[in-house]
């Protein structure tokens, strides 16, 4: 299960309505081990595409060293589609490198009425996608 | 020729969970092919037919290799490489 606060859950989601009809994508990070999302990092799409996501190369480097840093871990890798369902695609099992994050996917097709507003959240391990219940708080206890 | 090889977590596998290595060779072609003799398989991770993989992002220093010589990039000793798989996906 995702425990997510409030907070955080609307960034998200604005994150994705403001950058429909392209796919917004991003992390929250959270200290080593506790699976706790704290850190909310929006990440450039360089395809800046409404069918595909790429975390820009440079800003990655940048990501994954301040996180080293701080010890911490991508707890959330969110991203959006914006014209189907909020489920991994073919392309994102595919690509997905971190079996310990929650990989959140928003839909944003509600906006052009292709579809439902959805909000999910998934494992993805060695190909294996499960979905799992979204717990929204207002803080962690 | 020493070069710290930074390992991102999926491939810790190949490393003992270790988060660097050291390895050598003077392009970034020789440093893999180095690090496969001690760390069976991660070579095929990282290149294919050659040539890096499309979604693997290799850095020397600072610098995404893609914008050097790709695997052809030569190294110097005490360059640090850092391997990160890209951070991708989409609708399709």
């Amino acid at each position: 299960m995702l425990t997510i606060t409030r907070a955080l859950y609307d960034r998200i989601v604005e994150h994705a309505r403001a950058d429909h009809p392209d796919e917004a994508c991003g992390v929250v990070a959270g200290p080593v081990g506790t699976g706790r999302p704290e850190r909310f990092i929006p990440m450039l799409n360089a395809a800046r595409s409404p069918t595909f996501y790429e975390f820009d190369s440079a800003d990655l480097l940048k990501l994954y060293r301040e996180m080293d840093d701080r010890d911490e871990e991508p707890v959330i890798i969110y991203h959006s589609h914006t014209a189907t369902e909020a489920y991994p695609s073919r392309t994102d099992i595919t690509y997905a490198n971190e079996p310990g994050a929650h990989y959140v996917l928003v839909s944003t097709a509600d906006t052009d009425g292709a579809g439902d507003f959805q909000f999910r959240s998934y494992t993805i391990v060695e190909g294996v996608v499960t979905e799992e219940d979204v717990k929204v708080v207002e803080e962690y206890a | 020729m020493a070069i710290e090889v930074r390992i991102p977590t999926i491939l810790r596998t190949y490393t003992d969970g270790e988060k660097a290595v050291e390895g050598s060779g003077g392009t970034l072609s020789e440093l893999f092919a180095d690090l496969e003799t001690r760390h069976t398989g991660i070579e095929a991770r990282i290149v294919d037919g050659g040539k890096l993989r499309r979604f693997v992002n290799v850095y020397l220093n600072d610098e995404d290799v893609r914008f050097l010589d790709g695997i052809d990039t030569k190294l110097t000793d005490g360059d640090s490489v850092t391997i990160l798989p890209a951070v991708a996906g989409g609708m399709v």
